[in-house]
């Protein structure tokens, strides 16, 4: 345990001494602000919008997770391409393997150090709605709820990032490998708006209700409406934690 | 003896996708022993020292660090572990000090003693000075100081160096020499490499490997009990047979034109002599040189794929 904590207090001080994290920190911050900029500007112009349905955190909080999602979509693989395939590639990740860090210390600790600056990022997103509080009632709830929503997003993200990441030592295949991963999670979503229901041997399949039932994204949605599901949110958690098996699993084979 | 045996291979195996790399080494070290492992560019010493630290795991065979089996127990195995891969596996972003201190807390040594611990390996690598220096702005021999220091920052029972002065200027790589056989009053080391002064210089036993086996492995002090040679330079010098014939000689090999080995019979000084008889002869004797059979000279012999000859285990 000591190891893992060692390696993630290691992964965050080299993010830090990085320029690539503060660039991250930066250019995300000014997407995200702008958007959450021009949703303001849209509700005070279109006071009418606020309803008793929708309120300012729906409207608000709603929108800006979601682009926030998109977003993680592509920092999350410029850092996790680092977190294995970069230290293969200096040869870097010999020191661990040759230390007494086991596998699943190596892998857990490298996630936490990621998860840590992840957290930051999405702390910063956290307090652009959590600001609003000062002007006007919000509804908490729902904001929980997407945030909750949005960090699980992150670690499910991560997760598979650090295992694309574990496949290869080329830095960019890693990062290119992860970005059309989660595109691929993406696509998903819009498969299960599709209102085609193939009928395969006289069944008819719910395609929609599969894709819906797999797509990470589709499970995001549900806590962004403010439906918060055990359901939804086991899924993020088997999500982060298989993909952080298969990476142990990866690394291993190393050895063989 | 047994409880200062501090690594033990049998059998150590490595097969690469059908293609066997390491064939069969096993060894023994105890305490205070520091084994040179040579071989040219391809011979399996990485490979084999990758497999003793425990970041490969062998095909078959079995490897066992100061009494704790690498594969049953490689958490305790590895404790006893400082391992400096090919290249030193350091972060250039980080500082002398950000970096020896993970790898303390990766050893997991406890936070009262990580101060000391660090500041002993530092003054162990000749690093007291450039602790709060950028990794990645110091000069390789100093780089590679760094990749020792974390090797010994736990104070392990075996250090594996593999080839620790490649690359490095003639003063650095005396420094590190100097610094390994500093290690070596307190610790087993192997240290790989394909530069045979090295091994000479800091090895008590030296090991050749050739196409994955071992094909010599004999203390550095035994080398220098056998038999010299002379290297004798005529400028109207007879033909081979008639050298052999003189008295006292084992063997003569010509080794150019005018230029002669001789390996003189166990036990006797034929140097005296046979600058007589070339004298007496009218040979003309150019030259005269008496030595030892250099490690280079057998290290040729071992691994030259000339006559191909299966490699015999020594």
């Amino acid at each position: 345990m000591n190891a893992a904590l060692a390696i993630a207090r290691h992964e965050l001080t080299r993010l830090f001494a990085s320029p690539l994290a503060w660039t991250l920190l930066a250019v995300s911050q000014l997407l995200t602000g702008l958007l959450f900029g021009l949703s303001l500007a849209d509700i005070s112009l279109n006071p009418q919008r606020v309803g008793d349905y929708d309120g300012v955190s729906a409207i608000v909080g709603g929108g800006l997770f979601r682009f926030a999602t998109l977003v993680l979509l592509l920092v999350v693989p410029l850092l996790t391409m680092r977190a294995f395939a970069e230290e293969r590639k200096t040869g870097n990740l010999d020191l661990m393997l040759a230390s007494p860090a086991s596998l699943a210390a190596i892998v857990l600790g490298k996630f936490a150090g990621l998860m840590g600056y992840l957290s930051l990022l999405f702390a910063l997103i956290a307090l652009m709605p959590l600001s609003l509080a000062a002007f006007t009632p919000l509804d908490i709830g729902l904001l929980l709820s997407g945030l909750i929503g949005l960090w699980l997003v992150m670690a499910c993200f991560c997760a598979l990032g650090l295992f694309v990441s574990a496949l290869t030592r080329e830095p960019t295949l890693a990062a290119v490998g992860t970005l059309g991963a989660l595109l691929l999670l993406w696509l998903g979503y819009a498969v299960s708006t599709l209102a085609w229901q193939p009928v395969v041997l006289g069944t008819t399949l719910p395609l929609a209700e599969i894709a819906n039932a797999l797509s990470l994204i589709g499970h995001h949605d549900a806590l962004l409406r403010g439906v918060f599901s055990s359901a939804d949110v086991l899924y993020f958690v088997i999500f982060t934690l298989g993909f952080l098996a298969l990476t142990g699993v990866r690394l291993d084979m190393d050895r063989h | 003896m047994e409880s200062d045996l501090k690594l033990v291979a049998q059998g150590l195996v490595r097969d690469y996708a059908g293609r066997r790399a390491v064939d069969g080494i096993s060894l023994r070290l105890v305490q205070g022993e520091v084994l040179g492992l040579l071989g040219p560019n391809g011979a399996g010493k990485s490979t084999t020292l990758r497999m003793l630290a425990g970041t490969l795991a062998p095909s078959a065979g079995r490897v066992e660090i100061a009494g704790h089996d690498m594969a049953r127990a490689p958490q305790q195995a590895k404790q006893h572990l400082g391992y400096l891969p090919e290249r030193p596996p350091v972060y250039g972003e980080l500082t002398v000090d950000e970096y020896l201190g993970f790898c303390a807390r990766l050893h997991g040594i406890e936070r009262a003693r990580r101060r000391a611990a660090i500041e002993a390996a530092k003054a162990d690598c000749g690093l007291v000075d450039t602790g709060a220096r950028l990794i990645g702005n110091l000069s390789k021999g100093y780089q590679q100081r760094v990749g020792i220091a974390q090797a010994i920052v736990h104070r392990p029972d075996v250090l594996i160096f593999d080839e620790p002065t490649a690359g490095l200027d003639p003063n650095q790589l005396r420094g590190i020499r100097e610094l390994v056989g500093r290690l070596a009053a307190s610790h087993t080391v192997i240290v790989s490499s394909h530069i045979l002064s090295e091994i000479q210089a800091v090895a008590s036993r030296a090991m050749i490997l050739h196409h994955g086996r071992m094909v010599l492995d004999e203390a550095v002090a035994e080398a220098e009990q056998l038999p010299g040679v002379i290297d004798i330079s005529l400028r109207s010098g007879p033909d081979t047979a008639t050298l052999v014939e003189l008295a006292g000689v084992h063997e003569a090999i010509a080794t150019g034109p005018g230029r002669w080995r001789i390996t003189a019979e166990p036990g006797r000084d034929i140097r005296g002599a046979l600058a007589e008889t070339a004298v007496h002869e009218g040979w003309h004797l150019l030259e005269m040189r008496s030595h030892r059979p250099d490690l280079e000279a057998r290290f040729r012999e071992l691994t030259s794929d000339a006559p191909a000859q299966p490699a015999q285990p020594a």
